[in-house]
């Protein structure tokens, strides 16, 4: 066959679409041998039926929460899983807040919720409302999700998305109020590494706008209190990871961490470590410890040295730091089948939560600010 | 004659890099001769102690604790309205 210039040219531009193509493979073929299952994936399963009831009591900083919650949850025809749950707090005292700036108070907090899933295959749909109700905040939220299992079930692809309207008024001038709406996109992945480990990886993006102060808040300004004015949209996005861990039949570990930024300038970390293990017999004991770190809002200022267009003095958008230590221990109350009862556990949890600020001036002596806080959960929970 | 630009060169390499990572993230890597773990293997992580929120609502509330006295939220499987804390 002659080797005219016709055939070159042609060899030479086949010789580079295969280039360009094995070029391009390389980049997509590990990508593509992960969306092609090797083998068919085993069935995805609905959430364990169970009814938790808990009581919880957090005491710190002047202020004392606490209340029960329930949460029940019931399967049908092994596709739809159904779950209806409801939560109290009630708060009073006085935080560092309103010991400057207001006299303390007593309030109640009611949020009930309702969600149901589907399982179609190896896909899980899922949705939930919550409508939760103070004196002076409304806040509705919607969310759905869905999760597909990939490889014989060692790989778990969720999406979600929410939307919350939040209404807020103030006990003390009845013709105030403003509206806040918030919206979260998140996507994470579960993965089984090996039959010993298992990771996580999540990112949400949080777009929020409207009214997302506090109306009984204060700034200072050369010492002296003006309303705080925020931005009236923020937009964050979450990085977090988490590894579970098994050592033997009765002791395992985790490690995880987060990082967060925002448009208000507020960037922040915690990692926490932590254990499992069966005690004795079937008790399981927990414990860990979790550290937090964020860098101050922009807009943040222990006392502003002139007016400016946004102003804010919340703790919570300061530079601080928080350690958490923890410890819970599950006891089976009943292990055998009782009616329609598979087995009971109860359980009980300490947390304690140091918070240690570094830009925001307790005004009562001039320091630093920090406080202390003890969380406590006493919790049943039965299976069916 | 122009010297040839290093930036695109750069760019593919870093391409294929974080295209190969993220396939050995998602594939558990099976396409490295990485064997999946089979449903047999499984009795680890079926262990209460291997659930990634044993108690769903002792977490949601210690998650509703730090969301309302710390300035990051989300990516933790938390959604819910209400502050508790005007």
């Amino acid at each position: 066959m002659m080797n005219t210039p016709r055939t070159a040219a042609f060899r030479n531009r086949c010789q580079r679409l295969l280039e360009t193509a094995i070029s391009r493979a390389s980049v997509w073929a590990p990508m593509l041998l992960v969306l092609v299952p090797s083998q068919r994936a085993a069935a995805a399963a609905l959430p364990e039926e169970r009814g938790d009831t808990l009581f919880h009591i957090y005491d710190g900083g002047g202020q004392t929460v606490l209340g029960p919650a329930v949460l029940v949850r019931k399967n049908f025809a092994e596709k739809f899983s159904l779950s209806a749950g409801y939560y109290v707090d009630e708060i009073s005292g006085a935080s560092i807040d309103v010991v400057t700036n207001a006299s303390p108070y007593h309030e109640e907090r009611r949020e009930a919720g309702v969600g149901g899933q589907y399982l179609y295959r190896d896909t899980l749909l899922g949705f939930n409302y919550t409508n939760s109700i103070e004196n002076d905040f409304k806040a509705s939220t919607f969310d759905f999700s869905i999760s597909q299992d990939f490889f014989n079930n060692t790989t778990t692809l969720s999406l979600g998305y929410s939307k919350g309207n939040d209404k807020i008024t103030r006990v003390d001038s009845p013709e105030f109020s403003a509206t806040a709406n918030r919206a979260n996109y998140s996507v994470s992945v579960t993965q089984v590494i090996n039959p010993t480990l298992l990771g996580t990886l999540s990112y949400e993006l949080s777009a929020d706008d409207g009214y997302l102060q506090n109306p009984y808040r204060s700034a200072r300004v050369l010492g002296a209190a003006l309303p705080e004015i925020y931005p009236g949209t923020r937009t964050g996005q979450a990085f977090a990871t988490k590894l579970v861990k098994s050592w033997s039949s009765r002791f395992s570990t985790r490690i995880e961490g987060r990082y967060y930024r925002d448009t208000w300038g507020i960037k922040a970390f915690n990692v926490g470590i932590g254990a499992s293990w069966y005690v004795y017999r079937n008790w399981i004991l927990d414990g860990g410890y979790r550290f937090y770190s964020q860098k101050a809002a922009t807009f943040y200022s222990d006392n502003f040295q002139r007016p400016q267009n946004f102003l804010a003095r919340d703790k919570e958008l300061a530079t601080y730091q928080d350690h958490t230590v923890n410890a819970k221990l599950t006891v089976p109350l009943i292990t055998q089948k009782h009616g329609f009862l598979n087995h009971v556990d109860a359980g009980v949890s300490f947390e304690y939560l140091l918070l240690d600020y570094k830009n925001f001036t307790d005004l009562r002596n001039g320091k630093p600010y920090s406080f202390g806080a003890a969380i406590g959960q006493f919790f049943l929970t039965a299976y069916y | 004659m122009p010297l040839p630009s290093t930036a695109a060169p750069r760019r593919c390499h870093r391409t294929v890099v974080l295209g190969i990572v993220a396939g050995v993230l998602l594939s558990g890597c099976s396409s490295f001769g990485y064997r999946p773990v089979q449903p047999y293997e499984r009795e680890a992580l079926a262990s209460p102690l291997m659930a990634l929120s044993r108690d769903p609502i002792s977490d949601k509330h210690l998650q509703h604790v730090f969301e309302t006295r710390e300035g990051a939220r989300g990516a933790t499987g938390n959604t819910g309205g209400g502050c508790g804390c005007n």
